[in-house]
């Protein structure tokens, strides 16, 4: 365990993706207290000017400043995104415990049911579901953690199909525990690496539905700063050459999701090795 | 034996579709709790209410609406759209045809540059290229498709001028200059895909690398590159063909954004139009085709597959 800590922190892409996502969760957490200008107030007068010294990455089309508004974008997505994701894999644990354990019918039956999840692409699900419910950070949440369960307890399923053959799980079977405790304590335990994996990788992937969500008016609402929200109303400008409106937003969720995932794959890489 | 794959794997196929039209008739049909109010608003006159709820007929039982519904659409009369007034299916094809030509511009721009990415990072394994070839592959994977399109906008549209900055054209445009506007919406396509295929080859491509026959191959004498065309390369690529068919999937998930921010009138903006709509008939149609289409393609390459593979195609078993 310390072996593989010393070999994680000496890998240069885990350090670097560390780096990105550890500023940006700064960003979000301290960002309205360091940024030059309020992030919602607009000034009409001074809508649309390029990058200057008075507006490091310029204005939008309200004159909101820009940069304030990248900093602090980084604090709804990393809310909505981890707490999705941490839904979906105590949702996806249980699935797949549940699947694993009892096999036969249960597992067929529940197998069946995530495959036709699995067979539409996140973001149609989430269309489909929020247009039906309507649109808020706490629907946005529950449909990415529902849509996103099936894939987790897949993972955790095919784990826990070698652990149940296993003598402590007949041992435990035999003191007739009760079953709860025999997922939940016995097995639970045992099966947390995948887990651990699976929900890094799954975080990338929330962000990046997440900020797909917002870009296309179902994700987070106005007048947050959200980076794909901001894109979203700037976006049909860039003809006339206002790059700045979506340039610094796209780095930074580019930025975000490509640290998210050197990080999962560092994780990932030491459990192949 | 070959036989009872095929079946099994069909009515597999089948009965995820037909969970998959529960899910997507609860979606449209049950959350909404009441169409009529979730069309018209909170503010609406109760009697608009019942007599659009009535209009529709969502104010039957819901097994038989259900009925209906799937009835309907296995007959391909896939109802009438509540936006247009009119039926959903030609919609539906045009939107189909218009998709399936970006698919195809993404297809085969992403299928050799991922094979011979994946290629080339297993022969160099652990080298510079194989590195870089990974982390270019992550990275490219995993940003949004919005994003790497709106630089490619930028970059190319904006700024260079080299391509159209939206993918419509005039109704008499031929085939190139479909194609040439279709080229810059393709590519955010292919750099999701990129590092799929790519890690997907270069995993095969080293696992028959090591194997026992190429050392065979290579002790018999042949040379280098007929070790690797003759016998690496055949078994390398065969589990690249089922990853290349559960990627149409994320490339579906795609095309809703990329189609918007191109302004592009596929199946993606179908979806997206319907749901802002709330279009109910429409959306289900879209997203039930969708969900049909995966089964189909998923249903072809595990076939493609065990055509392929003697071990599954002989065994009879999974």
């Amino acid at each position: 365990m310390k072996d593989d800590l010393r070999r994680l922190f000496r890998s240069a892409s885990f350090n670097i993706g560390l780096g990105i996502v550890l500023f940006w969760v700064a960003c979000a957490l301290f960002g309205p207290l360091v940024v030059p200008y309020d992030p919602f107030a607009d000034d009409l007068m001074g809508a649309l000017m390029p990058p200057s010294s008075a507006h490091w990455f310029g204005t939008d089309q309200l004159g909101r400043d820009v940069f304030s508004r990248v900093i602090v974008g980084a604090r709804d997505i990393l809310t909505v995104a981890p707490a999705a994701t941490l839904i979906s894999t105590f949702l996806g644990t249980s699935l797949g415990l549940v699947m694993g354990y009892f096999g036969g019918w249960v597992d067929e039956v529940l197998g069946r049911l995530v495959d036709a999840v699995l067979a539409l692409p996140t973001v149609i699900v989430a269309l489909l579901a929020l247009t039906a419910l309507g649109t808020s950070m706490i629907t946005v949440m529950v449909v990415i953690a529902f849509s996103f369960a099936p894939i987790i307890a897949r993972t955790v399923r095919s784990a826990v199909l070698t652990e149940r053959g296993l003598d402590y799980v007949a041992a435990a079977e035999l003191r007739r525990e009760n079953t709860f405790y025999i997922l939940f304590v016995e097995i639970l335990p045992n099966v947390l690496p995948p887990i651990l994996v699976e929900t890094t990788v799954r975080l990338g992937y929330a962000i990046f539905t997440v900020a797909t969500l917002s870009f296309i008016g179902f994700g987070i609402q106005p007048p947050s700063p959200d980076w794909g929200l901001s894109i979203s109303s700037n976006y049909g400008m860039i003809g006339g050459g206002f790059w700045w409106t979506v340039v610094f937003d796209s780095t930074a969720i580019a930025s975000l999701v490509i640290g998210i995932n050197l990080v999962a794959d560092g994780i990932e890489g030491l459990r192949h090795d | 034996m070959i036989s009872r794959f095929i079946l099994r794997r069909i009515v597999l196929a089948l009965l995820t579709l037909w969970l998959l039209s529960v899910l997507i008739f609860a979606g449209g049909h049950l959350l909404p709790g009441n169409v009529g109010r979730a069309m018209l608003g909170p503010f609406a006159d109760p009697t608009a209410v019942e007599v659009l709820n009535h209009q529709m007929g969502t104010d039957r039982p819901v097994l038989v609406q259900y009925g209906d519904w799937i009835a309907g659409f296995v007959t391909g009369d896939m109802g009438e759209s509540y936006a247009y007034r009119s039926p959903v299916a030609p919609f539906l094809f045009t939107a189909l045809v218009n998709s399936a030509k970006l698919a195809v511009v993404a297809f085969v721009m992403v299928v050799p540059l991922g094979i011979l990415g994946g290629v080339v990072a297993a022969l160099y394994r652990g080298r510079v290229a194989d590195r870089a070839l990974s982390i270019v592959g992550l990275s490219a994977t995993v940003v949004p498709e919005f994003v790497s399109g709106i630089v490619l906008i930028l970059i190319f549209g904006v700024w260079l001028r080299w391509f159209p900055i939206s993918a419509t054209w005039k109704d008499d445009a031929g085939p190139f200059t479909q194609l040439y506007h279709l080229i810059l919406p393709a590519i955010p396509l292919v750099l999701i895909l990129f590092g799929y295929i790519a890690r997907m080859a270069r995993a095969g491509m080293i696992e028959a690398l090591e194997a026992d026959y190429t050392r065979t191959a290579v002790l018999k004498g042949l040379s280098y590159p007929q070790v690797i065309w003759r016998h690496v390369l055949r078994n390398a690529l065969l589990p690249t063909i089922s990853v290349i068919a559960t990627q149409t999937i994320y490339l579906i998930g795609g095309l809703v954004v990329i189609e918007i921010l191109f302004h592009y009138q596929g199946i993606g903006s179908l979806i997206y139009t319907a749901a802002k709509k709330k279009d109910f008939p429409m959306l289900q149609a879209g997203v039930m085709a969708i969900g049909a289409l995966f089964a189909l393609t998923t249903l072809l390459a595990d076939l493609l597959y065990a055509r392929l593979n003697p071990r599954i195609r002989f065994g009879g078993r999974e």
